[in-house]
Parts: C-alpha cells; sequence; structure tokens
C-alpha cells in the first residue's frame, strides 16, 4: 500500500468515526466507551505479526508481551461490554415482549 | 524490502479481503452501539470482527514461534476472562482504564520492537515508517502510563485528590519538547537510529504519562480515560502504517475519532471542556477560598427511624443515587427501600445526573443490576422541573451533583456544572458516612441548608435499616 492510500484510508476513517458516534444516550456512554476500548485491542494483530516473524531473545520477550497485552485488552473488553450491556437488557420484560412482536428485526 | 512488512505481502488480496469485513463489523458494531435495543448485538458484531481479524493474521504466511502466541494468547485470554467475570459492576470504570492500559503498552512494545528489527537489518529505515512507529510509541507509552494512574486513583491505591508538584505544566513542557526533539534526532539520523535514544523516548512518555493524568482529580477521570481510549485508538492506528496493515490503521482509527466524540460528550455532560479538565486540576488551590469557614456550620442530623418515617409520609420521594452507593454496593438495599415505599402507594422515582457514578451511565447499569425499572430512572433535566414537587429527595452517597454552590457561587470551582436541584424539595434527606467533601474536593452548602437532614451511616446499612424501620410503622 502506498502512503497516499494509506492516509486516504485514515482520513475516511475519522469521518466514519465521526459520524457514527453522533448522539449517544448517556446510558450508552460507558459501555460504548468499553466497546470501542475492546476494538483498539486490533493492536493484538501487530503484536501476533512482530512476534510471528521475530528472530532474536528481546523480539521474542517483547512480542510475547504484546500479545498478551493486546488478548487482555480484546477479551475482556468485549466481555466486560458483554455484561454490561446485559445488565440493561435483562430487565424490562414486558418491553422486551412488546419489542419482539413489534420489531422482528 | 526491509522490515517486518515485506514478509506481510505473501498476505496479499485474501488478507486484506478479510481485514475489510472485519473493520466492517467494527463500525457495524460501533453503530449498534449508540442504540439501547441494539447494543449488545452490536458489541457481538464487533467482537465477530475481531474474531475474523485474529484468524486472518494467525493464517499468514510465514509465521513462526507459535509456541510463544500460544503463551501470548493463553495468557492474557486468560486473564481478560478471569478479570471480566470477577469485576463488580461498581468497579467498571477502573477495569475499562486498565485493559485501555494494557492496549497502549501493546502499541508500544510493537513499536520498539519494530525499530529494533529495522536496526538489526542495518539499513535505513524509511520515514513513512520510522514517523509512525514514533508516534505510536509515545502515544502508546503516555496511554500505558496514564490508564494505569487512572486506574490506581479510581481503585483508591492512590489519593483520588488531584496531586501537583509545583511547575508542573512546566515540566511537563519540557519533556514534551524533549521527547519531540528526541524523536527527530532519530528521524533525521534515519540510517542509523539509537536503539537507546528510542527507550528513553519511551520512558519519558511514561514519565509524561504520569505527570499529565496524577494532577486530575477523580471526578475527572472517565474524560481522561475516554480521551486515553482515544490516544490509544490513534497509536494503533500508526502502528498500522508501520506494518502496512489495513484493519490497525481503520479500526486504531475509528477509536480514534468516535472516542474523541464521545471525550466531547462526557466533558459537556459535566459543563467542563477537555483542556479545562487536562490542565486546570479540580479543587485543589482554588477549592479552599470557594467555601470560607467550613469546619463549624450547623447542621441536622437524624437516625433511620426519622428517615423512615419522614419518607413513609410522603407522596412522591426522588432519590439521588451518587458514586457513594455503588461504593457501598447499596442498590440493592435501595430498591427494598423504594419498594417499601411503592407498597404505600409512594411515587419513587431516581434522579440521574449524567456523571452520576464514575463514568457516564454507570449508575443506570448499577441500578440495571439492582432491577430497578428502566421507566424509574430520570435523567437530570426531566427531574429537575418536578423538584419542587417533591416532598422528599433522597441523595444516596452523592455529593458533587447537587450542591447548589454549582448555581449559587460563581467563584466555586464547580461553578456551571449541572446539578441535580434537590435543595428545591420540601425536605432532603442526605446518606453519607461524613460531611467530608467530595471528589472535587469543596464543601456541600447543601448539607446545611435548614431542610436538609444528614444520615450518617454506610449507604447500604442505612438503607437497610429505612427499609425495616418502614415496615415497623
Amino acid at each position: 500500500m502506498s502512503l497516499m492510500t494509506e492516509i486516504t484510508i485514515f482520513v475516511l476513517a475519522v469521518f466514519v468515526g465521526f459520524e457514527v458516534i453522533s448522539k449517544v444516550p448517556t446510558t450508552l456512554h460507558t459501555p460504548l466507551m468499553s466497546q470501542t476500548n475492546a476494538i483498539h485491542g486490533i493492536v493484538m494483530l501487530g503484536g501476533l505479526i512482530v512476534l510471528g516473524f521475530a528472530d532474536d531473545g528481546l523480539e521474542y520477550v517483547i512480542g510475547t508481551i504484546a500479545v498478551a497485552f493486546g488478548a487482555i485488552n480484546i477479551v475482556g473488553g468485549f466481555m466486560v461490554t458483554d455484561r454490561m450491556l446485559g445488565m440493561f437488557s435483562k430487565k424490562p420484560k414486558p418491553k422486551a415482549e412488546a419489542d419482539g412482536k413489534g420489531g422482528g428485526a | 524490502m526491509n522490515s517486518v512488512l515485506a514478509v506481510f505481502e505473501p498476505g496479499g488480496d485474501a488478507a486484506t479481503a478479510l481485514y475489510i469485513v472485519a473493520f466492517s463489523l467494527f463500525i457495524v458494531g460501533i453503530k449498534q452501539g449508540t442504540h439501547p435495543t441494539t447494543a449488545k448485538r452490536g458489541n457481538l458484531v464487533a467482537a465477530g470482527g475481531m474474531a475474523v481479524a485474529v484468524v486472518t493474521t494467525l493464517l499468514l504466511d510465514g509465521m513462526g514461534n507459535w509456541g510463544l502466541i500460544a503463551l501470548g494468547l493463553g495468557v492474557g485470554t486468560a486473564v481478560g476472562v478471569i478479570a471480566s467475570i470477577r469485576v463488580q459492576m461498581t468497579e467498571m470504570p477502573q477495569m475499562v482504564a486498565l485493559y485501555n492500559g494494557v492496549g497502549g503498552g501493546a502499541v508500544a512494545l510493537i513499536a520498539w520492537s519494530e525499530i529494533r528489527h529495522g536496526i538489526s537489518l542495518g539499513e535505513e529505515i524509511p520515514l513513512d515508517e520510522l514517523i509512525p512507529i514514533l508516534f505510536a510509541g509515545v502515544v502508546g507509552s503516555i496511554s500505558f502510563w496514564g490508564s494505569n494512574i487512572a486506574f490506581a486513583k479510581l481503585q483508591d491505591l492512590i489519593p483520588t485528590r488531584p496531586l501537583a508538584v509545583p511547575g508542573q505544566q512546566v515540566i511537563n513542557a519540557v519533556l514534551l519538547i524533549g521527547i519531540v526533539a528526541a524523536c527527530v534526532s532519530i528521524a533525521v539520523g534515519n540510517d542509523d537510529p539509537s536503539q537507546i535514544t528510542f527507550v528513553a523516548i519511551l520512558i519519558a512518555a511514561g514519565v509524561l504519562g504520569n505527570l499529565v493524568v496524577l494532577p486530575i482529580g477523580g471526578a475527572d477521570m472517565p474524560v481522561v480515560i475516554s480521551l486515553l481510549n482515544a490516544f490509544t485508538g490513534l497509536s494503533a492506528a500508526a502502528a498500522g502504517f508501520a506494518l502496512d496493515n489495513v484493519a490497525l490503521i481503520v479500526a486504531g482509527t475509528l477509536v480514534g475519532s468516535s472516542g474523541t466524540i464521545l471525550t466531547m460528550e462526557m466533558a459537556t455532560a459535566m459543563n467542563r471542556s477537555v483542556a479545562n479538565v487536562l490542565f486546570a486540576g479540580f479543587g485543589g488551590a482554588s477549592g479552599g477560598g470557594g467555601g470560607g469557614s467550613t469546619e463549624e456550620r450547623p447542621h441536622v442530623s437524624i437516625g433511620a427511624q426519622d428517615a423512615a418515617i419522614k419518607l413513609a409520609y410522603a407522596d412522591t420521594v426522588v432519590i439521588v443515587p451518587g458514586y457513594g452507593l455503588a461504593v457501598a454496593q447499596a442498590q440493592h438495599a435501595i430498591k427494598e427501600v423504594a419498594d417499601e415505599l411503592e407498597k404505600r402507594g409512594i411515587t419513587v422515582n431516581y434522579a440521574i445526573h449524567p456523571v452520576a457514578g464514575r463514568m457516564p451511565g454507570h449508575m443506570n447499569v448499577l441500578l440495571a443490576e439492582a432491577d430497578v425499572a428502566y421507566e424509574n430512572l430520570r435523567e437530570m433535566e426531566e427531574i429537575n422541573p418536578e423538584m419542587a414537587r417533591t416532598d422528599v429527595a433522597v441523595v444516596v452517597g452523592a455529593n458533587d451533583v447537587t450542591n447548589p454552590a454549582a448555581k449559587n457561587d460563581p467563584d466555586s470551582p464547580i461553578a456551571g456544572m449541572p446539578i441535580i436541584e434537590v435543595s428545591e424539595a420540601q425536605q432532603v434527606i442526605v446518606i453519607k458516612r461524613s460531611l467530608s467533601p467530595g471528589f472535587a474536593g469543596i464543601d456541600n452548602d447543601l448539607f446545611y441548608e435548614p431542610n436538609t437532614s444528614m444520615l450518617f451511616a454506610d449507604a447500604k446499612q442505612a438503607a437497610a435499616d429505612i427499609a425495616a424501620e418502614i415496615q415497623n410503622l
């Protein structure tokens, strides 16, 4: 990929990020922050690549720690977000039924 | 052909196509995460995207060191699973801080590894790779250490009070200039970059991360965590530039920009600007001046029985929960009080300040955990006009968000912050362990108003006592 292609992708992604997030109810601020937090766990791919192609002692150590850190970020992040959101969906029983009948989707 | 990325080529179109699938799922997942009905699904969609991205990467041609990869994945997954099952809902904010920190740490380590690799090849590292590496290293390290401090503050490992060294701003500025200068020196000498200089940059950035977050008070911590979250995203995108990895670029950038918007929304909810949060420690020196003579002011203190009587003979009751409720795990006990009151035909609502708890939305999670019906949770703007018609407002472990000084005293450090106007209610009961100030570090005028009664107790115990007393009436 050329640098300019990468910068194009970067700029477009900036705007997608801005657009996608408008008007979040306060209730969802914490779960959403937690979910985006899990998504930047994507750095684990970098760790995997670095470690997968590493060939000296210190790089093994650095790469393994980076992969472990990234895995904590991903697994912990998504699980904790799921727990938080589970708190909401569990409760409003009458509402959930109504949604199920009405929406379907 | 001069670093790890050249080896990435075998991945080619197939890998890139799968990465596109992955980041599309991230975008859909974040989008769904902004609506209450789709949020849970959105999180699963994003997690699915992550699974696609990880599996794709593991299948890249030429990958090796499988033992170490398994070790890293295994340890990280185990820690992540155990931590997120064990964590209490009240500790959620610091958990997010910690996860954010390890993400930043991973970025910094990847940057270090990349620069080592470049040096070991003995060739010039092209600037379009070196500059992102430097950026990733610096921001990743700031994020790692800053998040750790945020975690330590929220976990009460270090005082939540603003901790400032004299001349803090100057020290920070000097550090930042030094870091930038060192980065420039590495970039200029990119035919033979110094690894020692790079490690020094990582350390200096770490110190800067510490110094920036230490002076920030507990009340502002959610904004800081959200900001660091956005920073980590950007540093991940920078790592993507260095590694020529489109998944990292898009996902990191998405988090960077969406995280920035979220941070601004949170700051707005507290009527603070992000710059204000970062550069003006809450409370601190200016806080003392606002209160005047604070120690000797008269207040009314009552017991659980009096509180029960006041509540039982009310028609409308508004409960204002705050972080103290969360700390005391009192949400279930408070629900019992509300149930008892509702049995007597009393209308009970919960007034939720946008930043109640330690993060926006945190209190909603805690009350949902206690099975409080969604319709009874009322937002601040909605409930404030009804306050004057409320018989009893019960403030449970909340402090700064009820302080009338925010409205009445233009010199107060929290002047202008939106508050729940409990002092408008006919009577106010404040359940709190002492008269001590909240996170903002300032005295609360509410405690000394004539219609306010203080019930000094642990929130959970007090709520249990009140519920029992109401039953006995």
